[in-house]
């Protein structure tokens, strides 16, 4: 059989599980928002016991991306995933999920190249462009401080 | 105190939701999604309009990747604050630091104790 590209697009349109969004936006929503509140628990507790708002942020997150390291290892953080889709991608559990899987994933191939160079997949990426979008927005803040507009 | 968890829950919700969006209506990837909200919250951190959320939302903020993104400009700025022209360079990874290790080292942890196909259940 033969067929055309827009023949084609139309039956993968029709095809493709993901344009509900009636289904998949609230639960992104829900889910999204439960992880944040479990982080600000988190937040208020580094708070009660002494530290500044800037360590508890980062208390918090080390504290999260631990969770979700171990939820990865027991497949459960997967498991959630295929509920949650960008609910459980966009948080920083998402970001450590995106890590270990691909770690564990690829421990096969060994420790060095398999574990190793195979967690950085995806963190890869958003080091480098998040570290180059800080390094331009540096050099904007250095000059526009610098030099008076 | 109630309020707070409400509010993270809303913003924290709304970031995801807004990723779930890209995700359905463009052909934005996981890995795309996490590098944009990394970027555009260096950029909306740099502009200043990332803050005034943060203080707002809490963790609703700071735990999505736009609040990764926005510890990065903060960290530049800061950097660029105390030692010039250098700071440019350190900032970012000054302020990843101890996100980027405890992911990498909670990781390797996980590869070495976990088989691939381990289950809870």
């Amino acid at each position: 059989m033969k067929i055309t590209n827009q023949e084609y697009n139309e039956m993968l349109k029709a095809s493709s599980p993901n344009t509900k969004l009636h289904m998949t936006l609230p639960k992104a929503f829900i889910i999204g928002g439960f992880i944040c509140v479990i982080g600000e628990v988190f937040l208020k507790l580094y708070e009660r016991y002494g530290a500044g708002r800037e360590t508890a942020a980062m208390l918090t997150s080390i504290t999260l991306i631990a969770v979700s390291a171990i939820l990865t290892g027991f497949k459960l953080y997967d498991k959630i995933a295929k509920h949650a889709g960008a609910g459980t991608i966009v948080p920083i559990t998402g970001f450590a999920n995106a890590v270990v899987a691909p770690a564990l994933e690829f421990k096969t191939e060994g420790f060095i190249l398999g574990v190793g160079a195979k967690m950085f997949i995806i963190a890869g990426p958003v080091i480098v462009y998040g570290i180059a979008a800080s390094v331009f927005y540096g050099l904007i803040y250095y000059i526009s401080g610098t030099v008076p507009v | 105190m109630f309020m707070d968890f409400l509010w993270a829950f809303v913003i924290g919700g709304t970031l995801c939701l807004i990723g779930q969006l890209l995700i359905d209506l463009t052909k934005l990837n996981p890995a795309r999604i996490l590098v944009t909200f990394v970027v555009a919250g260096v950029l909306l951190g740099g502009v200043g309009l990332y803050k005034p959320l943060v203080d707002f939302a809490g963790a609703g903020a700071t735990v999505p990747l736009t609040g990764f993104g926005y510890l990065l400009s903060e960290g530049v700025q800061k950097a660029v604050g105390e030692k010039g022209l250098l700071g440019i360079f350190t900032g970012g990874f000054t302020a990843a630091a101890s996100g980027i290790a405890a992911v990498v080292v909670f990781a390797l942890i996980v590869a070495m104790l976990f088989k691939r196909g381990d289950k809870m259940t």
